[in-house]
């Protein structure tokens, strides 16, 4: 249990996804102009995310090593998580039509989201069992939404100032996640 | 004919340079970029992957349905990725150490897809594979200038296929390990990109 829960510590902080990982950079800055998208994608990030984490293993092991045919696991991960985006999409327009329309555009654009797949891969490179790659792929999702969520805050700030114009959008952004990410180092020593 | 041919392969140079002017592909761009090495053996391997999903996409785009296109084209360009994999294992084993999980990554790298989806799917294969060829080598150079930003202020040193540097700032220099950590990807890619802006208003 303490093991588990030091896992979930040092995926959310110390190894954070987007800013010591560099995964899921794209989204990070195509949606963090407003809070409420943020939220929006931090969300669906969760919600895809822990499903394609367990399917990819369950896939990866009963399927691919049983198999003795690793060499489709790219290929096969990135099938999983395309059917699944797209079934989650189905499956909540039909049945939870609120989180639908609040995850709305997020959901179609998180196959692309390298986030998703690097995951997948560093619960599989890492041979975590079932239970740890629950807890990293729901950790590394948590930090995500975390990290973009405080990205957002900050950047709304950004948006008021005058900024040079040389530096406008992208590139300040891109100065200020850098800023984040410094504070981010501080966890280091935390486990 | 010839004309345009050259117009689709120097856009990706300068006019749309992956990743300043079309800000795609971030991820590969942040993370690989410690050293110049790296950055040349990420783009390498992402123009292959771009030149030949492009042509390959471009033969089969009037059999590919539109409605599952962007199924077909990631199963296409998962397969190149597959194969510069084992290509890279096989012949540039640490090169495939130190880029590790950023190779299978490929396959989500937004530039791929986007030129299947903007240009490949459009396009005859010659232009196609020029698109990707000019992409792939615009993105390459991008990768190698922060790679050699990076690497210079954060170890002092410039390295370039070996052991040893081709270029060393010399003893006194006390290298500024903040460049080659993750912030100093961030900031080094900003300002890279507020650099380019400034040239290009001009």
């Amino acid at each position: 249990m303490g093991d588990l829960f030091v896992l979930a510590i040092s995926c959310i902080f110390i190894n954070n996804i987007l800013l010591a990982q560099f995964l899921g950079n794209c989204p990070f800055l195509g949606t963090s102009k407003k809070m409420e998208t943020a939220m929006g994608m931090g969300m669906a990030v969760v919600f895809v995310l822990v499903m394609a984490g367990m399917i990819t293993w369950i896939v990866d092991v009963y399927l691919l090593k049983a198999m003795n045919v690793e060499f489709l696991r790219t290929v096969s991960f990135i099938l999983v998580i395309a059917a699944l985006v797209q079934f989650v999409e189905m499956f909540l327009k039909k049945s939870i039509p609120g989180l639908y329309a609040g995850l709305g555009i997020f959901l179609p654009l998180i196959t692309t989201n390298c986030a998703v797949m690097g995951v997948c891969l560093i619960n599989i490179k890492e041979e975590y069992t079932f239970i740890e790659a629950l807890v990293s792929s729901f950790a590394y999702a948590v930090g995500f939404g975390l990290a973009l969520v405080l990205f957002a805050g900050v950047r709304e700030r950004v948006i008021l100032s005058r900024v040079p114009k040389p530096l406008q959008d992208t590139s300040i952004g891109l100065v200020t996640a850098g800023l984040i990410a410094l504070i981010f180092t501080i966890f280091r020593g935390m486990v | 004919m010839a004309q345009s041919l050259v117009k689709e392969f120097t856009k990706g140079l300068w006019a749309e340079i992956p990743p300043f002017r079309l800000v795609l592909g971030l991820c590969p761009t942040l993370a690989v970029t410690k050293t110049v090495e790296n950055g040349i053996g990420m783009g390498v391997a992402t123009t292959f992957v771009l030149v030949f999903s492009n042509i390959l996409i471009s033969m089969l785009r009037n059999i590919i349905p539109s409605k599952v296109r962007i199924a077909c084209y990631i199963v296409i360009i998962a397969t190149f990725v597959t194969i510069v994999e084992f290509m890279m294992q096989a012949y540039t084993y640490e090169l495939f150490l130190k880029l590790g999980i950023f190779i299978p990554l490929i396959v989500v790298n937004c530039i791929v897809l986007g030129r299947a989806e903007a240009f490949a799917g459009k396009n005859t294969v010659i232009p196609s594979a020029a698109d990707g060829l000019g992409m792939g080598i615009g993105f390459t150079m991008s990768l190698a200038a922060l790679g050699a930003v990076r690497e210079l202020i954060g170890a002092g040193t410039l390295t370039v296929w070996g052991g040893s540097p081709i270029f060393e700032i010399g003893h006194g220099y006390i290298p500024f390990q903040f460049m080659v950590e993750a912030p100093g990807a961030f900031i080094g890619l900003g300002l890279m990109l507020c650099l380019m802006n400034l040239i290009g208003q001009k």
